[in-house]
């Protein structure tokens, strides 16, 4: 595929770059590949046909594949389960049934373990972290170039199959979860209890500002880390698989090692995208579990 | 990294997602898994108690038995104690009824005996009367001595 691309580099960008729908505005000049420059006469709403252009959408654009793509994979995991769920018996299950209960059994551990306080929403949330950032990562096995192959053929100008990749994604998880984190730290603790917990420790009460300054890069440091260790982790073995990919395009002997190597990544890859998935879900259930524990 | 409005759209796709998740993936799936629990440790539970009372069932079994043994083995012991008695009671049924009619018997012998006698004698007496009157003939009147030979006839 890299034979399409005028170099390595540029092929490899096209692979970073997600499918952005924005608008445009007027009086934008949009620059095409050859150079060509087109000038618009009043605001459009279209795909940005490079990574300038997504850039000068501003905010008020998205990424239609990674929506697409988790949203996807979010209804597969919900439908999934949902049809196991109806189908629940106290029977001997059977295919389907055994899977998602097995699934759930290793949630249900997960929470118990890590969780010390009742509140029905933290196993259910821990289960959609999990089965769905376990989902996007999955895409991570693809080979690069299929689908955004298939995309171009339907007139794409770019496909991004990982959502996992885009840190829209990652930080849209986390920032919720940072939500709830502070709903619960402030419903558990009451709002002076929360800053209490902010501001009185580690140091003396009269430090109180330095306290502030050090717990609050640690509550920051929560949701960022949180988001930017699966972004990083997918981000980085993604691009190992689009520079396996680069070697396609040399002699069949470098195209052989290049499958020998992708088939040894994706292997290596199950156990990352399982294990990124099992940090992320054991992480938002700690930070929930510190979110209603009184600080001592 | 590019922020935009992805992150908005995935927030909000993540939180529907969960809130389906909680209201109907969860909750039945989990509650099926607990009455499956249930439902096993109420089934070994009953093993345990069935297999208690198989045991419980044998032993009294057993019991029975050697009960209806014991009982079989008294009836027969009755029973052939019951058949002797009734065998001897019969023998001696039919040893008296023997006896008896052995007495009956003999008490009609004795009684035609003496009635053959007793006629025997009469007519021995006769016979003699008839004997002597031809022998005597006027001399003796069979009314005068009648006394001898009432006295005749006893002897004999």
């Amino acid at each position: 595929m890299a034979t399409e691309y005028a170099s390595s580099g540029e092929y490899i960008k096209h692979h970073l770059q997600n499918l952005t729908l924005g608008k445009l505005p007027e009086g934008y000049e949009r620059h095409d590949h050859h150079g060509n420059v087109e000038v618009l006469s009043e605001s459009t709403l279209t795909f940005a046909h490079n990574a300038q252009e997504a850039k000068d959408m501003g905010f008020w654009a998205v990424n239609v594949d990674s929506m697409a793509f988790s949203i996807g994979l979010g209804i597969l995991f919900l439908f999934l389960f949902r049809m196991a769920a109806r189908k629940a018996s106290t029977g001997v299950p059977t295919g389907l049934q055994n899977f998602v209960e097995w699934v759930i059994e290793f949630i249900d551990t997960s929470v118990r373990g890590s969780f010390s306080h009742r509140n029905p929403l933290v196993a259910p949330l821990a289960l959609t972290v999990f089965m769905w950032v376990f989902l996007m990562n999955l895409m991570d096995l693809v080979p690069v170039d299929w689908l955004p192959l298939v995309g171009s053929m339907v007139g794409l100008p770019y496909l991004k199959v990982v959502p996992s990749t885009d840190p829209n994604v990652t930080f849209g998880l986390s920032l919720s979860i940072f939500v709830l984190v502070l709903f619960y730290s402030v419903k558990m603790k009451g709002p002076g209890g929360f800053f209490a917990e902010l501001a009185f420790q580690p140091f003396p009460k009269f430090m109180f500002p330095i306290n502030l300054l050090l717990e609050g890069v640690g509550l920051i440091a929560k949701p960022l880390s949180l988001s930017l260790r699966l972004f990083g982790n997918m981000y980085a073995g993604e691009m190992i698989f689009i520079l396996i990919a680069l070697m396609f395009g040399g002699s069949w002997i470098l195209g052989l090692f290049g499958g020998v190597l992708q088939w040894a990544w994706a292997v290596f890859h199950i156990l990352i995208i399982t294990l990124q998935a099992f940090i992320f879900m054991t992480l938002t259930i700690v930070y929930l579990d510190m979110a209603h524990s009184e600080h001592h | 990294m590019n922020f935009n409005a992805t992150l908005i759209g995935q927030s909000i796709t993540f939180i529907f997602f969960v809130w389906f998740c909680m209201k109907y993936v969860w909750p039945p799936i989990m509650s099926a898994l607990e009455t499956r629990k249930k439902l096993i440790a109420d089934g070994l539970a009953a093993a345990d108690r069935g297999k208690h009372e198989l045991e419980l069932a044998a032993k009294k079994a057993g019991d029975n038995m050697r009960e209806a043994k014991a009982t079989a083995a008294e009836v027969i012991a009755q029973a052939e104690k019951r058949a002797a008695q009734m065998v001897e009671e019969a023998k001696t049924a039919a040893k008296e009824e023997g006896e008896r009619q052995l007495a009956v018997a003999q008490a009609n012998i004795d009684q035609e005996t003496n009635r053959a006698r007793e006629s025997l004698r009469e007519q021995v007496a006769a016979l003699a009367v008839a004997g002597a009157e031809k022998i005597l003939r006027r001399e003796v009147n069979a009314q005068t001595h009648a006394d001898l030979l009432g006295q005749l006839k006893a002897e004999l």
